[in-house]
């Protein structure tokens, strides 16, 4: 009798081991909080944005064009502006980008300068907005003579959101098994021809996350605009959908909502706050429809 | 009946002829030689170097002229006195503006850095897989969100909220801008320094278990050991994130020239509005007229307010550059490592 107790002390946790886990549990908590902590503030001010901006948030808040110098009306010219943008960046930044990433992935070898090519793309992903800013100033607006304009805006952006089509198309490409690739050389497919019927057909879906996160980015973007073509204000007929020409200069979301938020007085406050809702919601919309398609993609592979 | 007959004709003749051209056109793009294809991905796939390097060029070319006549570094450097558009005595010292970007930067990553390695630790160790995916999403949509609209939040929430809890004049200060950069960086940090905890070795991992650390003591006496290089890259390209942030402090700062130190007591003071370099640039850029040189070669004395923001470009290119640079170094030598 006495010597099962024995054996039953043995397993049963001493007053060390208990200290240890009691330790680890209170650790588990503060770092559990620090995560909480740090995404509440996506939470809090989500809510809060939208519940101060509820009184304005309305269809025709949306469709109608700024009136009474911004002080009423909707936000119209600037949506239809931003997408403007968005197209003709994605236009640029799409092929260039996906070009790059399949260089990067099939072509490029294990030498120094795809270091350094790599190294770039690092680079050009951390150089500050308004460097970007002053680049497009510099290259496009004078250099190149497009003026203030939606082209230098665009191409502007265009260069600032490479980076991201870059890196995504890069990891989507990897994703797909070298076996495919090899299967179809011995077909005596060429590399490109590989490429195209092989590769980029099974990664198309990364492909589409990473252009999805592209016009997020390329939307909320503000600085890069500001010298590069984005106005104060445009006249623009309600609910048209083609206002700009391209070598025009435009209004922008957000930089309207710098705009009426900063430099014009007596702006009701329910407008400011519907102005950032719907910037926010466009840009976490998407955000989201990215993160939904690429879910699916990990879950449903084939291989 | 007949029409019905005479309408599947026309529609059948239209697919045929829509195939052969569908065919014609199959050919000629597997005629465009793969030569061709295979050199434009290679020009596309350098493209990134090209711009890089046509970014340098571009703001060193419009500040060039500022840099040419009269560039004094240790005046541009060391002197707090901006004074790009005054009449008589125009002065370009940028002292101000670096002490406030660097102060913002400090405060950000005294709120950024503890929050986010825990975060990284607790996403890393801690926490189940899909408590896991829950997480890396929502801080995915928290790295979402627009500057211009943290900018606004600074402006319109954290600015009366400053005002309340700690009586300060004004709302727009280091203090309010800091936060705000420093929800900012969050994301980043988060992300690459859960990458760095889980690139340590499954080995390490299991030869302290074997040997029955806890978790905690595995986190602390073997796993932060062992990416330390990591969390030190996280660390600095959330630094580089806030150096280079900004509409956010542009809106944030309270964007004055202002040195928030003195001789008096806390020397530091949070509650002080200042400028940083990124909020110069965006704020006066719009103000600052292109001017082309005199037929002499020399520039009107109003012309260097516009290269002097390009300068401050180039400065801010080259700081985040070598961060940049760096922090990957540090990544790239631990994946070799692995």
């Amino acid at each position: 009798m006495k010597n099962i107790d024995n054996t039953k002390n043995l397993f049963a946790a001493t007053e060390l081991i208990n200290k240890k886990l009691r330790a680890q549990r209170i650790v588990k908590w503060i770092f559990g909080a620090m995560s909480i902590t740090i995404l509440i503030p996506l939470v809090a001010l989500t809510t809060c944005l939208i519940i101060r901006a509820w009184p304005s948030l309305t269809w025709d808040f949306i469709t109608d064009v700024p009136k009474q110098g911004m002080r009423s009306g909707g936000i119209w010219s600037a949506l239809v502006g931003t997408m403007y943008t968005v197209t003709f960046s994605l236009l640029v930044a799409v092929p260039v980008g996906v070009m790059a990433g399949i260089y990067l992935n099939e072509y490029a070898r294990d030498n120094w300068f795809t270091r350094i090519v790599n190294l770039a793309v690092v680079n050009l992903a951390g150089v500050p907005s308004i460097v970007h800013a002053l680049f497009g100033l510099g290259a496009f607006v004078v250099f190149a003579g497009l003026g203030k304009s939606i082209l230098s805006a665009s191409l502007t952006l265009a260069i600032m959101t490479l980076p991201v089509i870059i890196v995504s198309t890069k990891e989507a490409l990897f994703a797909v098994p070298v076996t495919f690739r090899m299967a179809c050389w011995n077909l005596g497919a060429s590399r490109w021809q590989t490429i195209r019927t092989i590769v980029l057909p099974n990664s198309i879906g990364g492909i589409l996350t990473g252009i999805i996160l592209q016009v997020c980015r390329a939307a909320g973007e503000t600085a890069p605009i500001m010298f590069t073509g984005a106005v104060f204000f445009k006249a623009v007929q309600r609910g048209d959908l083609f206002p700009y020409k391209p070598t025009e200069q435009f209004m922008a979301l957000s930089y309207h909502l710098h705009t009426i938020s900063t430099q014009v007085p007596g702006v009701p406050e329910s407008m400011l706050y519907a102005t950032a809702v719907v910037l926010l919601g466009f840009v976490l919309a998407f955000n989201a429809i990215a993160i939904v398609l690429r879910t699916r993609i990990r879950n449903r592979k084939k291989w | 009946m007949l029409m019905l007959g005479a309408l599947c004709g026309h529609i059948c003749s239209f697919l045929t002829r829509f195939r052969r051209t569908l065919r014609i056109v199959r050919r000629i793009l597997g005629i465009v030689s793969e030569r061709t294809i295979v050199s434009l991905i290679f020009l596309c796939g350098v493209s990134a170097v090209i711009f890089v390097f046509g970014i340098f060029f571009f703001v060193f070319r419009e500040g060039a002229p500022f840099l040419r006549h009269g560039f004094d570094a240790k005046e541009f450097f060391l002197s707090p006195d901006w004074y790009p558009t005054s009449a008589t005595n125009k002065r370009y010292g940028i002292l101000a503006q670096l002490i406030g970007t660097g102060t913002v930067t400090l405060v950000a990553m005294l709120v950024a850095v503890p929050f986010s390695l825990g975060a990284g630790i607790f996403i890393a160790e801690f926490c189940g897989k899909k408590a896991r995916e829950v997480m890396k999403i929502l801080i995915e949509l928290l790295a979402a969100i627009p500057s211009v609209v943290w900018g606004f939040i600074g402006l319109m929430v954290m600015n009366p909220l400053i005002i309340k809890l700690t009586g300060a004049p004004i709302g727009l200060n280091v203090l309010n801008a800091g936060v705000i950069v420093g929800l900012m960086s969050v994301p980043i940090i988060v992300t690459i320094a859960e990458d760095a905890i889980r690139a340590v070795p499954d080995t390490y991992i299991e030869a302290a278990e074997a040997l029955g650390a806890t978790r905690w003591q595995l986190v602390r006496k073997v796993i932060l050991p062992a990416a330390k290089s990591g969390l030190l890259a996280a660390v600095l390209l959330g630094v580089g994130r806030a150096v280079g942030e900004t509409m956010a402090v542009l809106m944030c700062t309270g964007h004055s020239i202002n040195i928030p130190f003195d001789g008096k007591a806390p020397f530091f003071h949070v509650l002080d509005s200042v400028r940083t370099l990124t909020a110069t640039i965006a704020a006066e850029m719009g103000e600052a007229p292109r001017l082309g040189a005199n037929t002499d070669g020399t520039f009107p004395p109003e012309a260097l307010h516009y290269q002097a923001l390009f300068v401050i470009g180039i400065v801010l290119f080259a700081v985040t550059f070598v961060i940049n640079v760096t922090a990957d170094l540090i990544v790239k030598g631990i994946r070799k490592r692995k």
